[in-house]
């Protein structure tokens, strides 16, 4: 695979021929932040962003959609939203978060809402360039990858190495004016990745991240679940802006004639009240503790069983920032056991 | 490329059913016979579907008849909410949406063989216990004992008292029932349905146990059960919870690592173990 040296200018030149041919979302400034958002330029583009607000499962799991319309009465009718679009300045992070809902909504039942939209979009990845203030990355050993997306650019001082990983990456990257990446530009990547390897790292696990699924197993009645969940405001930023939170709830709308209507998904969250809620009224997750133990449980634990071991936090920190009375770090909370349980 | 139209089945996509029978049981349950508009239905006792009402939503009810009755099938549906609201309203030739069969986690049927089997239910834990009931009953021989307890909450609420007088007649079924609160009209067992479970006459150890009912009662037919040194093993409980999507996505039935929407709604008490959040 393609393996180019493309100047700043040149790479301007590449962003605003993918902007004319495809959808192209990529990273802008949101006031003082960043997010990501359709791109009508190159100049917009910000790679050297530290975090976005949002994860960017929202393009293949939106915070709500259409998944079926219908006659009232009569049949249903499938939607999907079949547009080719390119994803671009994804962290390594973010895209290894990606590809384990990949393997979430193929397995047991194929989702073709989730799935169609993925196999439409191509993932252009950028090495980070500026840790956020929670990033923990490094920790939970996602700070670099070598899969997962169709092209990775990393900035190297005046350039970026920008390398295909496949076919799709590969047609994409044909149209970037460059030259075959040097040795010198490789090793420049090589220190970009030492570099983020360490410092993507402002909360430091006290472990192993294969560890944790053996820690959970003997942390349950431990009193940091109570301890932690007593503050918490069950508003669920945490799941929001977690990138491999997928829960979802499903709604039905009428139209105004009463005759026809819709089925949606909305993003859902498990430390909402109300989860587990089943009628008349019992609620089977009700106590705040057990919402909050059950969430990082499904990072370390029961996520991670059903997808070959992986860990289903990827360390970017976006709950830590998102959460107001500041007790969703995980890191926080995996330490707290380590402590108290020792790594035996 | 449309993978929902084109090669890939969209697992939200209901099938149209009919409604061919439709009666109202008692205040606040309604009987439902279904039949699929392209057809076949195959099913395993324990299993369900989900449900939907155009333009109210989708809800997961267990299949209460048995697969012996045919192409169709039967659902009891009592009205809590929105959805279960405008199932009360179908009148026959009404058509419904139909996700299923749903769950993997069904009832022993072909372990049971050559078994004594005993079910306990409380209230409309009876609807899908009646499923297995029904299959055990039309495929008699290649089963032990048969013991139905029931208890139900009061007179009026009694559910299938036609079929429960019919099980009582057949002679190889012992069939208990019990009501929480006494009633006039009533000259049967009064008290919770533990209380039917010294009077079974069947080995319990050795019996196949099938539990079906309201949360608060797992935990004392369970004591019950374990007073009587019933292996775990032999224990089989339904844990409905709210099965939003049925497929294993949505999170929103989720007992710790277990979706029950794909390891149950039954599960063997053994396998509860890990499971901390089921009972």
């Amino acid at each position: 695979m393609t393996v180019k040296k493309i100047t700043k200018s040149d790479f301007v030149r590449f962003v605003d021929a993918l902007i004319a041919t495809t959808k192209t979302i990529g990273v802008q400034a949101k006031g003082d932040r960043f997010d990501f958002a359709p791109l009508a330029s190159a100049k917009d583009l910000r790679l050297d962003y530290d975090v976005t607000l949002g994860p960017p499962k929202k393009f293949f799991l939106p915070p709500a959609e259409v998944l079926l319309t219908y006659q009232v009465g009569g049949a249903y009718e499938s939607q999907c939203d079949d547009q080719e679009f390119i994803l671009l300045g994804v962290h390594p992070y973010d895209v290894v978060a990606i590809s384990q809902m990949d393997e979430l909504f193929q397995q047991d039942n194929y989702d073709a809402h989730y799935m169609t939209r993925r196999n439409n979009a191509a993932i252009i990845a950028c090495d980070v360039a500026r840790p956020s203030d929670h990033v923990f990355a490094s920790s939970m050993g996602t700070a670099v990858v070598r899969e997962g997306y169709d092209i990775l650019l990393t900035e190297i001082g005046d350039g970026y190495v920008a390398e295909a990983a496949t076919e799709k990456g590969e047609k994409l990257l044909a149209k970037a004016k460059g030259v075959p990446a040097d040795s010198q530009a490789l090793k420049k990547r090589e220190e970009v990745w030492a570099r983020n390897r360490k410092s993507l790292n402002k909360h430091e696990l006290k472990c192993d991240p294969a560890y944790l699924p053996k820690l959970l197993a003997k942390a349950y009645k431990h009193p940091v679940w109570e301890e932690q969940a007593k503050t918490c405001f069950s508003c669920g930023s945490c799941n929001q802006v977690c990138p491999t939170c997928y829960c979802f709830n499903v709604q039905d709308d009428v139209s105004w004639d009463l005759q026809t209507g819709t089925r949606s998904r909305a993003w859902d969250g498990c430390l909402l009240d109300g989860f587990t809620k089943v009628a008349p009224a019992h609620e089977f997750r009700k106590s705040r503790a057990d919402r909050f133990r059950h969430r990082l449980y499904r990072k370390a634990m029961y996520v991670p069983q059903k997808i070959g071991g992986q860990i289903a936090c990827v360390g970017c920190g976006r709950c830590v920032g998102a959460c107001l009375p500041d007790i969703a770090n995980p890191v926080s909370v995996y330490n707290r056991l380590i402590d108290d349980l020792g790594l035996g | 490329m449309c993978q929902c139209c084109a090669e890939k089945k969209d697992i939200y996509l209901p099938q149209l059913a009919t409604v061919e029978d439709v009666s109202q049981m008692n205040i606040t349950e309604k009987y439902l016979r279904l039949s699929m508009d392209d057809g076949q239905f195959d099913f395993i006792p324990g299993q369900f579907v989900e449900v939907s009402i155009a333009g109210f939503g989708e809800a997961p009810i267990t299949i209460s008849s048995s697969p012996t009755l045919g192409d169709c099938f039967e659902l009891v549906v009592r009205k809590v909410g929105r959805v279960s609201g405008a199932i009360h309203n179908l009148k026959n030739g009404d058509k419904v949406g139909i996700r299923g069969p749903l769950g993997k986690g069904v009832y022993p049927v072909e372990e049971a063989k050559g078994k004594n089997l005993v079910f306990i239910c409380g209230g409309i834990g009876m609807v899908p216990q009646r499923s297995f009931i029904n299959y055990v009953l039309d495929n008699r021989a290649d089963y032990g004992d048969v013991a139905i307890l029931q208890g139900t909450k009061s007179y009026d609420l009694r559910l299938f008292t036609p079929e429960i007088e019919a099980w009582s007649k057949r002679g190889d079924v012992q069939m208990l029932e019990t009501l929480d609160e006494g009633d006039a009209r009533w000259k049967g067992n009064v008290g919770v349905v533990t209380k039917l479970v010294p009077k079974v006459e069947t080995d319990l150890k050795s019996a196949m146990i099938l539990v079906c009912g309201p949360p608060i009662m797992y935990k004392f037919v369970l004591m019950a059960l374990a007073e009587r040194d019933v292996p775990h093993q032999n224990i089989f409980l339904n844990l409905e919870r709210k099965m939003k999507c049925g497929i294993g996505k949505c999170g929103h039935c989720q007992i710790n690592n277990a979706y029950v929407c794909m390891s149950g709604p039954v599960f063997q008490y053994s396998d509860l173990a890990s499971l901390p959040e089921a009972i």
